[in-house]
Parts: C-alpha cells; sequence; structure tokens
C-alpha cells in the first residue's frame, strides 16, 4: 500500500524498527528491531513475559503499538506498514496469517468447517457477496468445490483427514494445534506467525508437527515468524534467531550464533555452554505453560 | 435558579432510589457474571411488601407514629424479598451457574414474568393507592422541600454508608470481593461461594426493599407493572456507573435521576425515558465501560 | 438449610428424614414467601380505600403445596433419578440414541403437509366461521412467532449476538406499512419488501455504532434502542397516533385481483359468492405468513452454508480468530443484524394488515423477551427446536385462552387468560433448568467431507455479544 524505505531487499519480508509497546507503567516491548527474511523461519524466543507474544499482536494488529514502523513487503514487492492497518486487514491484504497461545478454534465447527471459515474473502467475492450465490448465479459453486479441496489438501498435510467431519473442540490438543495452522494456511498467507505451537504437546505430536511445519516451508515457500519455548525445536528447524529479553532484543542472529552469545546465556541464569540446553530445557518446561 | 436547585432536588430523590436498586444489579453482576433481569421486580415485591404491611398495621394501631410505621414497613419488605431473592436464586439461577452463558438470562427474564403477573393475579390488576404518609414541606425561599424527599436521602445515605462498610470490612465483604474476582480461587481458599452468592443476593433483595418502599412512601401508589421501568433504569443506572461498580451505581442512580428531572423540567417529560436511554447509548458507545467501571482490555 | 447432595447410595430412613427436614423447610419459607401477598389481598373499597381481607385458604394450599412438593421431590423422585443414571452409566448406554425413525426422518416434509393442509381440515371439521379461531388464533399468531423467532435467530442464535430489542424492527415494519398505506396508498405486496428494506436499514443505523460493544453492553444498549423507539411512536402523536396508534390500515390482497373489503366489487367472496365471513381473510393471511416463513427458512439455511452464514457461526464461536482470519466482523456482524432486522421488517408488515391497527402496545420488550425466549428454548441455531418453542410457548397459552371448562372447575369468575403470562414465565424457568441448550441443542454442519454428523451442543459457545 505504503511503499517504505527504498533500502529494504526484495529477500526481507517483515521489518519491524524502533517498536514500543506500554501498557500503562510496563514497557512490554522497548525499541525492537528486528528482520524476517523471505522463505526462513525465524524464531522468537526469549524468557516468560519478555513480550514475545505482544511483539506478535503488535505485527498482527491486535495491539496498537505505542511508536514503531513494521513493513511487510509481499512477494510482488507490494509493501505494507502493518501498524496502520487493522487486525483483519493485515490478514486480508497483507498476507498474515497466525496462530495463538491458547488456541482459539471454532471449536462448535467442524474441522472441515473451520477451514472454510478462513477463506471466507475468497468465497466472499466468488459469491458476489453472497447475493449471486443465492441466487444460483456466478462461479460460487466452482469456488466452492476448490475451497473444500484445498481444505482437503490440509487436512492431508496435518494428518487430520480423518477427523474433517468431527467439532473441532473434540480433537485431542495436539490435532488443535495442527488444526489452528492448517486453518491460517487456508487464509493463503505470505508470512505465518505460530505463537508456541509445540507448547505441551507429547513427543509424537511434536513429530506430527515438525512435519507439517516442513513441508509448509519447503513446499508453500511461506516465511515463518515462531516463538517457542522448546529449544531443541527452534535450534533444529529455525534459520534465524531473535533473543528477547524485558521487551528488548539481547541477541541476534543464526541459532549456532544464538546459542553461544554471552548475552544469552546470562539471560538464561548465566550457565556455561554446554550446560546452557539442558537448563533452558528445565527452566521453560517447567514454565507456566 | 431555584427552578434549577428545585429540579436538582427532586432529581435526588428520585436518584437515591434508582441508586439502591442499581446496586443489586451491579452486585449480582460482579459476583456471577449475570444481568438479573428479575431484580426490578423484587423492587416492586419490596413496594408491595410495604404497602400490605402499611395496611394491616394502620388497621390494627389506628396513630401509630409515622416513623415507626415506615420503620416497620422497611424491615417487613426486607425479610419477604430476602425470602423471595434467596429462593429464586436457590432454585432458578443456581442449577444454571456455569452453564450456557444465556440460559440463566433468560430464565431471569422468565422471573421477572413469573413475578409481575403473580402479583397481578394475586392483588389485581389495578394501581393500589395509600394515603400520603408524609405532608411537610418546607420552604428555603422559592424552592419546596418536602419531608419525603429528606427521608429518602437521608435513608439512602444510611443504608449505603452501613453496606459501604459490609462490603469493606467485614470478613463478608472480603468474601463477596474474592468471589468476585476468582471464583475458584477464593473457594479454594476456603471462601463459601455458594453462600456468599446467597447473600448478595439477600443483601440487594433488601437494598431493593428499601427502595420500594420509599417509592410507594413517594408516589403513593404501587402497581404489579412497577417492576419493569424503574428497574431498567436502575439497570442502566448500573452501565452508566460501570457494571460491577457499586460507587458506580450510586453515581449512575444519581445521574439518571438528575437527568430525568432535568430534562422533564426543561425539555419535554415525554421524551424523558427517551433521554434517559440515548445517554446511556452515548455513553456505552464512547465509554463502554461506564463511568468507574474498570477497562476489561482482552490478552490475545 | 437444605442439602442438594443426597447421594443414592445413602439408607431409604436416612433420605426420608432428610425428604421430611425439607419439606418442612420448603413449607415455611413458603409461609414466609406468600403470607403477605397470597394470605392477603388489598382491594378498593366502595370509597376508593384501600382495605385488606385474608385468604388463610389459599395460603394453607400454597404453604403444603410446597412442602409435599418438596418432600416428594427429595424423598422419591431424587433418588430414583439418581439410581437411573447410575444403572444407564454402568451399562453404558449413551444419553442420546442415534436411530431415527420414520417420522423423525421426514419431519419436515410431515411437517409441511400438515400446515397446508391445516386451514381445509378446520374449515371442513368447524365450518368457515368457526375455522376463524383455529386459523387465527393459533396458525398465524404462532407463525408470526416462528417467523419472528427465525429472525432474531439469525442474529442471536447463528451470530451470537444479544439482540435485547428486536421487537423495534418489527415495530419499524408495522408502522412502515401502517403509514405509507394510509399516506400513499400503497399496497400491501409493494410495502411488504419495502418495509423489510427499511428495517434492515435500520438495523444497519442502530447497529452501527453499538456492534463495537460487547456482551451483555450490547444487550442493554439493544434494549435501550427498542425502548427509544416504542417512546418514540407512543409521543410523536403527529405521525403515529400516539399512544392510540393506526387504526383502519387497508387490508392485504390477493394480488390485487381479489380485494377482501366489504364494500369492493372484486371481493373475494362476492366473486365465487360465498357468504361472507371474514374467515377467508383470515385464511389467506395463514398462507401469506406460511408463505413468508418458509422464505426465511429457506434464506436462512441457504445463507448458513454461504461464507457469510459460516462467518456468522465463527463469530459466535470466537470472534478474535475471526479477525485473524481476515474477516471483517463488524461488516459481518451488520449483515446479521441488518438480515435479522428484515425479517422483523416483514414480520411487522405482515402484522399491521393482519390486525387492522397498529399502538405501541404491541411492541414493548416483553415481546422482544418473548421472542429471545422462543430462540433460547428452542435451541439456537435449530430452526425446527425454534418452531417446536413457538408452538409449545405460543400455542400452550393460546389454549388457555380456550379452556373454558376451567370455568367449572374454578368458579365463573376464573379468567384462564390472567394466567397466561405467568404459565409463560413458569414454563420458562422450567424449559431452561431442565434443557439449558433449549430443545434442539446440536448443530448441524454445513458442509462435510464424508459423513454429516450433528455437533453436539456441548462444543457450541453462544457468543460474547
Ligand atoms: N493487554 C495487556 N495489558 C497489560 N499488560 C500486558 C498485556 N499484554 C501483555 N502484557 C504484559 O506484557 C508483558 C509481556 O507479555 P507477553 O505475553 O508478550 O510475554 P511472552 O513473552 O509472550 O511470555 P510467555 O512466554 O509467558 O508467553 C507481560 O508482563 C504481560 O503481563
Ligand atoms: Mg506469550
Amino acid at each position: 500500500m505504503t511503499p517504505g524505505n527504498t533500502t529494504m531487499t526484495r529477500d526481507t519480508i517483515l521489518k519491524v524498527e524502533h517498536l514500543s509497546m506500554r501498557f500503562g507503567g510496563l514497557m512490554a516491548i522497548n525499541d525492537l528491531s528486528l528482520e524476517a527474511k523471505r522463505g526462513e523461519i525465524t524464531a522468537l524466543i526469549g524468557p516468560n513475559g519478555a513480550g514475545k507474544t505482544t511483539v506478535f499482536n503488535c505485527i498482527t494488529g491486535f495491539y496498537k503499538p505505542t511508536m514503531g514502523m513494521i513493513t511487510l513487503t509481499q512477494k510482488d514487492g507490494d509493501q505494507f506498514l502493518l501498524e496502520r492497518l487493522s487486525d483483519f486487514e493485515i490478514t486480508k491484504k497483507a498476507k498474515v496469517a497466525r496462530t495463538f497461545q491458547n488456541i482459539r478454534l471454532f471449536s462448535g465447527l467442524t474441522v472441515l468447517e473451520n477451514l472454510l471459515v478462513a477463506q471466507h474473502n475468497k468465497l466472499m467475492k466468488a459469491s458476489g457477496y453472497t447475493i449471486m450465490g443465492l441466487l444460483g448465479l456466478g462461479s460460487y459453486k466452482r469456488e466452492a468445490d476448490g475451497a473444500i479441496e484445498l481444505a482437503r489438501q490440509w487436512l492431508e498435510k496435518a494428518d487430520l483427514i480423518d477427523r474433517a467431519d468431527d467439532p473441532a473442540g473434540d480433537l485431542p490438543y495436539g490435532a488443535q494445534r495442527r488444526l489452528e495452522i492448517a486453518r491460517a494456511m487456508c487464509t493463503g498467507p505470505e508470512l505465518l506467525c505460530l505463537d508456541e505451537p509445540a507448547a505441551g504437546l507429547n513427543p509424537k505430536e511434536s513429530l506430527a508437527l515438525n512435519t507439517l511445519l516442513n513441508s509448509i516451508r519447503d513446499e508453500t515457500g511461506t516465511s515463518i515468524l515462531l516463538i517457542e519455548h522448546d529449544m531443541s525445536v527452534v535450534m533444529e528447524i529455525s534459520d534465524h534467531v531473535v533473543v528477547l529479553e524485558y521487551g528488548q532484543k539481547i541477541s541476534d542472529g543464526t541459532p549456532d550464533h544464538v546459542k553461544n552469545d554471552p548475552k544469552v546465556i546470562a539471560a538464561y541464569l548465566g550457565v556455561d555452554d554446554d550446560e546452557l540446553e539442558e537448563v533452558m530445557h528445565e527452566e521453560l518446561d517447567g514454565g507456566s505453560h | 435558579m431555584e427552578y434549577f436547585i428545585q429540579q436538582l432536588l427532586n432529581g435526588l430523590t428520585l436518584g437515591s432510589i434508582y441508586g439502591l436498586v442499581a446496586i443489586g444489579y451491579t452486585m449480582v453482576y460482579g459476583i456471577i457474571g449475570m444481568i438479573n433481569f428479575a431484580h426490578g421486580d423484587i423492587f416492586m415485591l419490596g413496594g408491595f411488601a410495604a404497602l400490605i404491611a402499611f395496611l394491616v398495621l394502620t388497621s390494627f394501631i389506628a396513630g401509630v407514629p409515622v416513623a415507626l410505621a415506615l420503620l416497620i414497613m422497611m424491615v417487613v419488605a426486607m425479610l419477604v424479598t430476602s425470602l423471595w431473592n434467596w429462593t429464586i436464586e436457590r432454585v432458578a439461577y443456581r442449577p444454571l451457574r456455569g452453564s450456557f452463558r444465556l440460559a440463566p438470562l433468560i430464565t431471569a427474564i422468565g422471573m421477572s414474568i413469573v413475578l409481575s403477573n403473580f402479583i397481578q393475579v394475586t392483588q389485581g390488576p389495578r394501581n393500589k393507592p395509600i394515603p400520603p404518609l408524609i405532608n411537610d414541606v418546607y420552604h428555603f425561599g422559592d424552592v419546596t422541600v418536602s419531608l419525603k424527599q429528606l427521608v429518602i436521602v437521608v435513608v439512602t445515605a444510611v443504608l449505603l454508608t452501613v453496606f459501604w462498610y459490609i462490603v469493606n470490612k467485614t470478613p463478608l465483604g472480603r468474601a463477596q470481593r474474592a468471589t468476585e474476582q476468582d471464583r475458584k480461587m477464593a473457594a479454594l481458599l476456603g471462601v463459601d461461594v455458594d453462600r456468599t452468592i446467597s447473600i448478595t443476593f439477600i443483601m440487594g433483595a433488601a437494598l431493593a426493599a428499601v427502595a420500594g418502599t420509599m417509592y410507594l412512601m413517594y408516589y403513593g401508589v404501587a402497581s404489579f407493572a412497577d417492576g419493569f421501568i424503574p428497574g431498567v433504569k436502575a439497570f442502566t443506572a448500573a452501565v452508566l456507573g460501570g457494571i460491577g461498580s457499586l460507587p458506580g451505581a450510586v453515581l449512575g442512580g444519581l445521574l439518571i435521576g438528575l437527568i430525568e428531572s432535568l430534562w422533564s423540567a426543561y425539555f419535554s417529560i415525554a421524551y424523558k425515558d427517551v433521554a434517559t436511554f440515548a445517554i446511556l447509548a452515548f455513553v456505552l458507545i464512547f465509554k463502554p465501560t461506564g463511568i468507574l467501571g474498570r477497562p476489561e482490555v482482552e490478552k490475545v | 438449610m437444605p442439602n442438594t447432595n443426597s447421594s443414592a447410595n445413602e439408607t431409604a430412613p436416612g433420605v426420608m428424614a432428610q425428604a421430611v427436614r425439607e419439606g418442612l423447610f420448603a413449607g415455611v419459607l413458603a409461609f414466609g414467601m406468600f403470607l403477605l401477598y397470597v394470605g392477603i389481598e388489598t382491594y378498593q373499597n366502595i370509597d376508593n380505600a384501600l382495605v385488606w381481607r385474608t385468604r388463610w385458604g389459599l395460603l394453607a394450599i400454597f404453604v403444603l403445596v410446597a412442602a409435599v412438593g418438596r418432600f416428594l421431590i427429595v424423598g422419591f423422585v431424587k433418588p430414583r433419578l439418581d439410581r437411573r443414571k447410575l444403572s444407564k452409566a454402568k451399562a453404558g448406554i449413551p444419553e442420546v440414541s442415534d436411530d431415527k425413525g420414520f417420522f423423525h426422518k421426514n419431519f419436515l416434509k410431515l411437517s409441511m403437509l400438515a400446515l397446508v393442509l391445516y386451514p381445509p381440515i378446520v374449515v371442513s371439521l368447524y365450518g368457515v366461521q368457526g375455522s376463524l379461531k383455529f386459523v387465527d388464533n393459533f396458525g398465524i399468531q404462532i407463525l408470526i412467532y416462528v417467523m419472528l423467532a427465525w429472525g432474531l435467530n439469525v442474529v442471536v442464535g447463528l451470530a451470537g449476538l444479544l439482540d435485547l430489542g428486536y421487537v423495534a424492527f418489527y415495530a419499524v415494519g408495522a408502522y412502515s406499512y401502517a403509514l405509507l398505506s394510509d399516506t400513499f396508498g400503497l399496497s400491501f405486496w409493494l410495502l411488504l419488501p419495502l418495509a423489510g428494506i427499511l428495517a434492515a436499514f435500520w438495523g444497519i443505523i442502530l447497529g452501527f455504532p453499538v456492534l463495537r460493544l460487547r456482551g451483555d453492553y450490547l444487550a442493554i444498549v439493544t434494549l435501550a434502542f427498542g425502548e427509544i423507539i416504542r417512546l418514540v411512536l407512543m409521543n410523536w402523536s403527529d405521525v403515529t397516533g400516539g399512544t392510540a396508534g393506526i387504526s383502519g390500515i387497508a387490508k392485504a390482497s390477493i394480488f390485487g385481483i381479489w380485494s377482501f373489503d366489504v364494500g369492493a366489487d372484486n371481493n373475494f367472496a362476492k366473486v365465487f359468492g360465498l357468504p361472507m365471513s371474514s374467515a377467508y381473510y383470515k385464511i389467506f393471511l395463514f398462507y401469506v405468513i406460511l408463505a413468508l416463513c418458509l422464505i426465511t427458512a429457506y434464506v436462512t439455511i441457504k445463507l448458513r452454508s454461504m461464507p457469510i452464514g459460516r462467518a456468522w457461526e465463527a463469530l459466535r464461536e470466537d470472534e478474535i480468530a475471526c479477525r485473524s482470519l481476515g474477516i471483517d466482523t463488524v461488516k459481518t456482524k451488520l449483515t446479521a443484524f441488518a438480515i435479522g432486522a428484515m425479517f422483523g421488517g416483514f414480520a411487522g408488515s405482515f402484522f399491521a394488515a393482519r390486525q387492522g391497527f397498529v399502538s405501541p402496545e404491541s411492541f414493548v420488550f416483553l415481546e422482544s423477551a418473548v421472542i429471545l425466549a422462543i430462540v433460547v428454548l428452542g435451541g439456537m441455531g435449530s430452526l425446527t427446536g425454534i418452531a417446536i418453542a413457538a408452538v409449545v410457548m405460543i400455542g400452550g397459552t393460546e389454549l388457555l385462552r380456550e379452556m373454558e371448562f376451567l370455568k367449572h372447575v374454578f368458579g365463573p369468575d376464573f379468567t384462564p387468560e390472567l394466567y397466561r403470562m405467568l404459565l409463560f414465565g413458569l414454563a420458562m424457568v422450567a424449559v431452561m433448568l431442565f434443557k439449558p441448550r433449549g430443545f434442539v441443542g446440536s448443530r448441524e454442519p454445513t458442509a462435510f467431507l464424508k459423513e454429516r454428523k450433528a455437533v453436539s451442543g456441548s462444543f457450541t459457545k453462544e457468543g460474547h455479544g
């Protein structure tokens, strides 16, 4: 919509500059800048309350940032200043989709219906904003079948095809997580923001999740911004890691770089390198999530 | 100017009554998050209890002092409505606690219909007039203050003080506030949640009964249909002040009373209720949590 | 205090003792509650002074019923229910059985058939004049509420927006027809859609500022708007006729071909050489409202399986998730509000044509409450459930009007009509207590891959707005 600065390269999908978010007396985010590259998985990590979810809420328009600029560049070069768009426009126009830390499914709708709701805007247009569809005119029928087909594909990728006609609220926890991701993907996003997708999953479910995430990155080219507590997931699948503490960025780089950054080590209890990963596991798994 | 002060006084009187009823709405909403639609009818029941008590009392003892008569009416009304509200909560609301959100609302609307029609059936549909209890008026220049108005304002003030004390300084009040904040946690910490909720209903009913008695004394008539409009206005007051907030309920009540009397005085009596509702709509649209309500931020 | 934790394992004497205790308690409580209102009757004597007399007998009955009733419930009904639940749980029988009988499967077709045949059957049974009561009081009256409730269902049942002022749109429809047909002499068939559009327009105007509000705030503002519209109708006498309302509203005609005006040349009865009767008009109106109901149902069903309808239901389930999927929730809510209002407007203009008279009396809050009650009692979102609720609640109270034989039981002064709303209220409470999710608690999915399975009510949400 509005062109941001021209220095941004085509490979940067998201650029956050000097972002601040204040809640009353609390600076939840303080002058944060970060970048996410197209086609990569960028992880956002940090201790509880560091402000990770708040960053997501600012990017996806659920909170209006106190200060800062968030620029999203699409594949074809269109740029959007996200802090100026409202939440639904960010998904609709800028093509950013997200999931929530506390799963938010339409629990009384079936799994399939959840995925159809996600294709709302496309189907609305096809149904001539309901009027043509009501009269049985236009291409609505075809588009509706296409929507079901797309949903079926994602259900297969998320290993949910057998539960397609069950209410979403009836699924086990891990399946609900995957459904939420599949639902976000059905909006056709260029950037997918995942808020702790692996939290509370058992090892088998974690594996299924990794498969899903890999297929998203490899098959659709969607860039992913990931908040994660499970370090093994972060280190294994992310290309780039940003570490937050008290709303400020303390480290930024490849997983290896971050792992060895003394500031990060200090933030996570200030212990030796080799012990770090172990301790982090304990710390974070014991956390409230 | 005198005219204005006069209207201010009238508004204050009316507002006191609304405020007393509004507290019942706001307390119940605060503690179980439910619009107790039947509360206006509890107010009406209170008025009727006072009326019947008055009739019985005066037919047995001829020259009973007015102050005593009022006191007895008030106490009787408080007792009877407390019984009713306790029973209603126990029978109709408690089984639905924690179920489907609309179920208690519908039950409460049903209960409101039941109560007003119950009085219509048992006491007849006609307005019930009583002779004026207090006639004295005082003149200050052009401003006329009637003793009834003073009584209403004083009784309200006294009651509110007592009530404030209970809510803020007693273990009961603490239990109430704890239950309001987090029912599960309160239960875990040993607060008897059921009992606390019951007492909340009883307290709301008692205040509404006093309001009903005052309303009867002020206007001199009772009718089975008197629950709805004052009830809606009191609820409006509670929302205006910020639902869940006790000072808000009183403030809202006074504001509604003032708006009503000033609007009637300077614009048109016919549209006084329109003004009340319109102001409610405006306040909610621009400040959805009311004047003193805590803003609710939805964490995403 | 009564104790509800009686378990089935308790020994019988223990249960009995408890039943006696609770029965006594209920009796004492009832005595306290009813002493003033039932035990004492206030009335005005010849001098217009308020006096009182006692009704101890009636009070005794109330107290006895409460005491014995509680005793029986605690002593007999509860233990039995507990036992049954226990044995069911042991046997592992699911609470709801899935097999559907012929009646169940063809419910829709059968009820359609019954409705279409209803007027001829009634006419053949009771004669033309005798059918009036059945067609009008039962048929039309119930169908109006079915239509209103189906209209409100879009707002409350599907989109999950709590609207306590729905009757306002009913009023807009009714007054639009009354005023426009009065002033411009336009016909019913032209004004019917116009009234719907006007109501939808009002729905958007009122909805726009308030739909940002959530939950109970929305409820109270819609209630306020409903009252404002009623009060304006009541006080704007120059236009609306004030409390007296508007009378002599033109009747609907059969598409302008035959008229139901007594004086007209093309009067239906005259043309066909039938004896004059208002019953023909009512029978005609019955089919009109039936058609309107069917249109409402058709549109609702169709919309539910379209993106907009799915978005409504998604909105009811989780508004934030909706926004995260790029759905403009304000627009979505507005369409729900407008479409609900439109159906209300249709029903309103029909009402005006049927009554020939409108006044603010017909559009009080109680009407909104009744319509909302029907939606919730029926089971939010379920057209069948709502229709059943309308038949039970409206039909039931209408039936009470007809209970002449009660006069023989309770004496000639007994007016069953007085008890209509009392019983209506009690029924509302009772249904909610026994079936908090209404008659039909489950939801039909709008799309499926392999098989259509109803979604149990325990998963569906009721919305925040
Ligand atoms: N709506 C809000 N109002 C007030 N404070 C908020 C709000 N949202 C977040 N906060 C505060 O901002 C800080 C950062 O919260 P945030 O949820 O972003 O942390 P997080 O990094 O996601 O933590 P976690 O790992 O626990 O999810 C916390 O102190 C939180 O209490
Ligand atoms: Mg978080």
